[in-house]
């Protein structure tokens, strides 16, 4: 709840181009509490505890490479081109 | 067999019995998340590339609604909890009462959800045809507040100076609400049709401490469904509100 409240807060407040990881990190960190008390995650054998970190891993595996690939095209004026496409 | 939770098949012990079908639960969760991880995605992909559009798009989302859902789902969190501890004490009657609990407060989610689509509906502003951000400012509905609406018109044809294509890339930004909040409240629908399941469970007493796996199993999945609004509502509701 607090959570909630601080994440409404914050996202009134300019932290420039910070806002996006504070808020991004207060979810986080809000997701975590979820997982570890509501899901009983701390209380579970190692092997579930493994596959909750590995789910984590592939998430953002996915996020890094693909989020790479974009960040690196060229950009044509000033909107990023998500359109831009290489020939094989 | 396992409706009764006796020991079964190749378990050897009961406690591994009980772990495995968590275990099998965590599983799928992770293909969920995946599954999210890929709009969540899109979805900064598309925000990067048009940030004026969804910052625009975002404003016209009602951030009291938004946040009010976001109490209401974290709470149905809460007593989906108490449910799984109850009958893991065996109060057998607390159990009925936390998991017709959270039942309650996931449809006032999906109320509250509705109303907001309903009025996105109104304000056209849903992808298609007749989708036009100019439409909203420029067509005052009853309860609406004048002076925010004339900011909001404001803003909108600042956008509209910046990035011309806002109609459409507008578009993306509804079409990733519409299709990530709605494959949430899927998510959600299926949620409560298995609340339906446990609640008659309980009704007939089949969770005692030596067996509560179902109420447990949806359990975890409903906290997972909580996990991915506490994510989608900053996204999708908080951009660029400090303007």
């Amino acid at each position: 709840m607090l959570g909630t409240g601080i994440t409404v807060w914050a996202a009134f407040q300019d932290f420039g181009k910070y806002n996006i990881v504070i808020a991004l990190a207060i979810a986080t960190i809000k997701a975590t509490l979820v997982v570890l008390y509501f899901m009983h995650a701390r209380y579970s054998p190692k092997r579930t505890q493994l596959v909750i970190v590995c789910s984590v891993f592939w998430l953002a595996i996915m996020l890094a490479l693909t989020l790479s690939d974009y960040n690196t095209r060229p950009r044509e004026g000033r909107l990023a081109s998500a359109h831009t496409c290489y020939q094989a | 067999m396992h409706r009764t939770g006796e020991l079964y098949g190749h378990f050897e012990t009961l406690e591994q019995q009980k772990e495995s079908a968590a275990l099998g639960m965590w599983i799928f969760l992770v293909t969920e998340v995946l599954f999210f991880g890929g709009l969540f995605l899109t979805y900064t992909i598309n925000r990067h590339a048009f940030s004026t559009a969804f910052g625009i798009g975002s404003n016209t989302l009602d951030i009291t609604l938004g946040a009010g859902n976001t109490v209401v789902l974290i709470m149905s969190s809460l007593t989906m909890a108490m449910a799984v501890w109850s009958a893991q004490v065996g109060k057998k009657k607390l159990v009925s009462i936390f998991l017709i609990a959270t039942l309650a407060l996931g449809t006032v989610f999906l109320g509250v959800k509705a109303v907001e689509y309903k009025q996105k509906f109104d304000h056209h502003l849903v992808p298609g045809r007749s989708f036009d951000m100019k439409y909203h400012p420029t067509h005052p509905m009853p309860g609406d507040d004048l002076k925010e609406l004339a900011l909001e018109k404001e803003e909108v044809d600042k956008a509209f100076a910046q990035d011309p294509d806002i109609n459409a890339h507008g578009q993306l930004y509804f079409s990733l609400y519409f299709g990530m909040t709605g494959l949430h409240a899927l998510h959600m629908i299926i949620g409560a049709g298995l609340l339906l399941w446990l609640i008659k469970g309980s009704f007939a007493g089949r969770f005692t401490p030596q067996y509560n796996t179902p109420v447990e199993i949806v359990g975890l999945y409903w906290h997972f469904v909580d996990i991915v609004w506490i994510f989608l509502f900053p996204l999708l509701y908080l951009i660029d509100r400090h303007r």
